[in-house]
This record gives C-alpha cells, structure tokens and sequence, in this order.
C-alpha cells in the first residue's frame, strides 16, 4: 500500500507541471479563442467573431495555410527520399565510410540560427557563394531571400541540408535488417536494385513512417528559418502558419485571434496526423 | 551485410563512392565558407563584386591574408562573452533541472506500481505530439502575470518539471535494469528513494548523459524561448544574439561569420568527443523531442 503512494510522489513532479504548464494553458486558449485578449487589459468575450474573421475576411490565413500546405508536401517527401538515399549509401561497405557518415550528419547538428546566418550569406545575390558558383557557370543567379519565387524553395534547400539528422535514424534501421533475409534473397537471384527495393525499403517502412509524422508536425509548426531570413517575405511567399500567428499574437497583441489560429492549427495537425494513421496498414510493414 | 562473397562489386563500390564524394561537396561548402568567411578581409569578401565573372574559385576558398582580426572585432560588436556566459547559465541549470526531475519521473513509472499508471503514462507520451503554439499565449500570460517576464524564469522554472521526451527515455531504459539488486535492498529495508539514487542512477549513466546532451543542445539552441521573454539585451543568449547581430549589422559578412563559427564550435568538438552518445541518443530516440 505504502508503495503505491510512492509511485504517485515520484510521477507528481511531471503531473504538477503537466496540469500548471500544459492542461491549464491547453483549456484557457479554447476561451481565449472567443475573445479579444491583448495580455495588457481582461480578456473580452466575442463569441466566435475571430473564428468568423478568419474564415471570411483574413487572406493571409488562406495565405499561411497554402504556404505551410506546399512546404509539407514538398519539404517532407523530399527529406524522407533525400535521407533514405543517402543512408541506402552510407550502408555500402566502401573506404571513408565513417568520414563520409560524420560529414553528411555535421551540418545536422549546427545551431539553426547559425545555419540562418551562413545561408542568408551564402545567398546573397551579389557576392553569395551560390551566385558565385552560378557565374562560374555562366548564370545569373536569382536574388534567392528577395525573390517571391526562390525564397520559399531556399527555405527548403536549407532544410534538406540538415537531412543527415534523419539520415541517422535511417542507418540505424538499416541494421536491424536480418542478415538472413538478404541470403534468401540472394539465394532468389535478386541484384541489389531488386533487394533494396524487395527487402531494404518495406522493412524501413516503420522508420520512414516515424519520420513522416515528425515531418507533418513539424511543418505546422516551422518558424525559425522563416522568421530569420525572410520575415515572411517577399510578398508573404514565406508567410507560414506559425509565424502568421506569432505576428498576429506578438506583433499586432491580438492573442484572441491568435489562439483560434492555434485551435485550427492543432485541429490540422491531429486531423493529418491522423490520416496519415489511416495509410499506416497499407504500406507500413511491421516485424520481419 | 558485408559477406565478401555476397557484397557489392567494386564497380558498384566505386559508383557509390563517387556518388557520396560528389554529394559532400554541397554538404560540406556551407561550413567550409563560413569558417573561411570568417578569416577574410573584407577586400576579399567585397573584391568578388568588381572582378566580374569567375567569382568563386578555389582561390577564394583560402583567405588571404588570414585576418584573426575578425574574431575579437566581433566580441566588440557584440558582447558575445556575455551571450556566452548567459547561454551556458542556462544550459547548466536546464540540464540540473531536466535531467534530475525527468530521472525521478521515470522511477516512479518504470519500477513502481500504482492505479492508473499505464494511463498516466500514455497522456504523457501523447502530450510530446501536441504543438507548442496551442499552449504558448495562456503561458505567455501567466508567465507575465507572475512577474517573469524579462527574467529567465518562464524559460527555467518549466524546466525542473521533467521533460516527457527524457520520462520517456529514462522510463525504457531503467525496466533493462536488472530486478534483483533492487529486490534484495528491499527486503533490507532500504525505501525507494535509496534504490532509485544509490542503484538505479549509477548504473544509469549512459542513459543520463544522452539526456544531458539532449538538453544541451536543446538550450544552446534554443531560439524561440528568448525571443518571447527576454528583451534585455544584457540578458541574451548566443542564439537570440546571433540574430540580433545579424538583423543589425547584415553587411559585416566576416563578424558574422567568426561569430557563427564561434556559436558552432562547440557543438562540433562535442560531437567528436562523445561521438557515440550523439550517434545512439539520436538513432534510438528519432532526434529531439
């Protein structure tokens, strides 16, 4: 009996901050959803005028919302075959395997804000490296960060740059792969084409599955490269949700508003999270 | 996988190779150009723009001449010592805090038994998926309303109140402990605290140090934090002070640089000192939490 309390007083730690820190913010944002909040004065009941805002007279909502769609569904697929290519690669026995490991996983672990830094360096339109190299080459290189078209895909240039990350996890998977099951696929005459794609890939279904998850949640929430090198800019092309929500809350003080875009945010996240949860039986192979 | 009779062909070998030897370049040009950015005069930074085409050879990769100069002029840019010490500051206590609150959690759900536990621990897990922008202005409130804003505190006292991502950890790794140890200090009488810092907790030092390291690179990253409580300059921190220094001074490319290169350089000479750590924590968990 006496142990049973102990198991509430080792847990109560996380369950005091849980209810202080998440399940109290959690619900308070619902009400302030309905309100017009500025933090400075009380919080003013307005039904669901934000919601009705958003939906009827915000185009930069629409906007955020088709800015973080396309990063979702171009930014995730591209990482997850960029970072399961690269480890296919990495598994081969070949010389400088480990050199070749650690170098592709380095740029990974560089501070964001630095990595921000380096690339809005690096694409300076006039004496950036890129452009440099692209002269090298005979073209005039965009002005990447100022143009309404590049700026959205230099964000996602960036992001694939810091791939190894999850290369990492891929590798790892790679070597649960029982040794058998390659024999036997030998044994049926298969190249290595044919077992990469017959053995290798479903059996790292669950890790890519893990990672298309992450990814989804992730995107909803992409902020930082964003808010550092382009503001949202040009011409709201890198306008994304969250940091739509962070001007609307801490730029422009509307925290009601800004709560009813967290409500629809977290209603998409747990709605594509979920759907993605549905395609799970179809192309997720688990156990071997 | 590396059976001689069944592995690939030196062709194929070869093949890959090339193909992995091609791809480092774009992996490795970014960090190779900020470390040499950041030891160039600024004649050779801007000189690219005047010389017309051919503007990047293997020439301008080398600085020349090497100016050192870049670095201390970037501290007197910005107190980057400062920075540094704040950032530490909170990476020391994050980690304290963290790594010890987590560590009981996870006692208590990994070898207690009590109603409710399974449960408690699901809602655990399941609150690691939730965004941080649903809770983010209710704690912006409270937290002002306490007075904390301005101060470390929203961004510190959270901290001592575990993490689930290292609950979650720790929790796996304290069930592979074997039973027995604990069993017999028991039935001597020993409570559970005993066992949990006398037992579980030394042979947990693996485990412990992939959270610290987690949780350091977690506060030495950290971006967002700041940016909502902190708008002393004298109390910033490496990351939000980079940022700082660059919305303020965008064209001095080689401070910037030194200072990237410097806010970088730990990470990195941490990376090979506890390569493994890195490597496993990253592999078994999916990355941060």
């Amino acid at each position: 009996m006496k142990r049973r309390r102990v198991g509430w007083l080792f847990v109560a730690p996380w369950l005091v901050g849980f209810v202080v820190f998440t399940l109290y913010p959690f619900l308070t944002s619902v009400y302030l959803s309905f309100t017009r909040y500025d933090v400075v004065s009380p919080a003013k009941w307005v039904g669901l005028a934000n919601y009705r805002a958003l939906f009827t007279d915000d185009d930069l909502f629409g906007k955020s919302l088709l800015v973080t769609f396309k990063y979702a569904c171009i930014a995730v697929p591209v990482g997850i075959v960029a970072g399961v290519a690269l480890a296919l690669l990495l598994n081969v026995d070949i010389k400088g395997q480990s050199v070749f490991r650690t170098l592709f996983f380095l740029p990974s672990i560089v501070p964001g804000v630095a990595t921000a830094t380096v690339f809005v360096w690096i694409l300076n339109p006039e004496i950036g490296l890129v452009n440099g190299l692209l002269k090298n080459a005979g073209v005039i290189g965009p002005n990447w960060l100022g143009d309404s078209f590049w700026a959205f895909y230099s964000l996602i240039f960036m992001g694939l740059w810091g791939v190894g990350g999850s290369m990492v996890i891929y590798l790892a998977g790679l070597k649960d792969v029982p040794v058998q099951l390659y024999e036997a696929a030998l044994l049926d005459g298969a190249g290595p084409w044919e077992r990469t794609r017959r053995v290798t890939l479903p059996l790292l279904t669950p890790v890519i599955f893990f990672n298309l998850v992450m990814g989804v949640i992730g995107a909803f929430q992409y902020f930082d490269g964003a808010f550092i090198m382009t503001r949202g800019g040009p011409e709201d092309s890198t306008l994304f949700y969250a940091l739509y929500m962070f001007y609307r809350a801490w730029r422009y003080m509307d925290m009601g508003y800004a709560s009813a875009m967290a409500w629809i945010l977290f209603a998409l996240v747990v709605g594509l999270t979920g759907l993605v949860f549905a395609t799970q039986r179809r192309w997720v192979h688990y156990g071997a | 996988m590396s059976n001689s009779l069944t592995g690939p062909t030196l062709a194929q070998k070869a093949t890959v190779w090339a193909a992995l030897a091609i791809l480092a370049v774009p992996a490795a040009l970014p960090l190779v150009w900020m470390v040499s950015t950041s030891l160039k005069a600024d004649t050779q930074i801007y000189n690219a723009v005047g010389s017309g085409a051919g503007a990047v050879s293997l020439r301008s990769l080398i600085p020349d001449p090497v100016r050192w100069d870049n670095y201390p002029a970037a501290l007197q840019t910005v107190p980057l010592v400062d920075y540094l010490r704040n950032t530490i500051l909170l990476c020391v206590v994050s980690i304290l805090g963290a790594v010890g609150s987590s560590a009981i959690v996870a006692y208590g759900f990994a070898r207690t038994e009590f109603r409710g536990r399974h449960a408690l621990f699901l809602l655990m897990i399941s609150t690691m998926a939730l965004p941080g922008q649903v809770t983010m202005i209710p704690r912006f409130a409270m937290f002002k309303e306490f007075g904390w804003y301005g101060t470390y505190l929203p961004l510190l006292v959270p901290v001592f109140f575990a993490s689930p991502f290292l609950v979650f950890l720790l929790t796996q790794f304290f069930k592979t402990l074997p039973n027995e140890m604990s069993e017999a200090a028991v039935v001597d009488g020993a409570t559970d605290w005993a066992i949990f810092t006398r037992i579980v907790l030394p042979l947990s030092k693996p485990a412990l140090a992939t959270c610290s390291l987690f949780t350091f690179l977690g506060a030495w990253n950290d971006f967002f934090g700041p940016l909502l409580y902190i708008n002393d300059p004298a109390k910033y921190t490496l990351a939000y002070g980079l940022q700082q220094f660059l919305s303020a001074y965008g064209g001095k490319w080689a401070q910037l640089m030194a200072a990237s290169t410097l806010f970088t350089l730990p990470i990195v000479v941490l990376f090979f000192l506890a390569q493994k750590t890195f490597i496993q924590g990253i592999a078994t968990t999916g990355g941060k939490g």
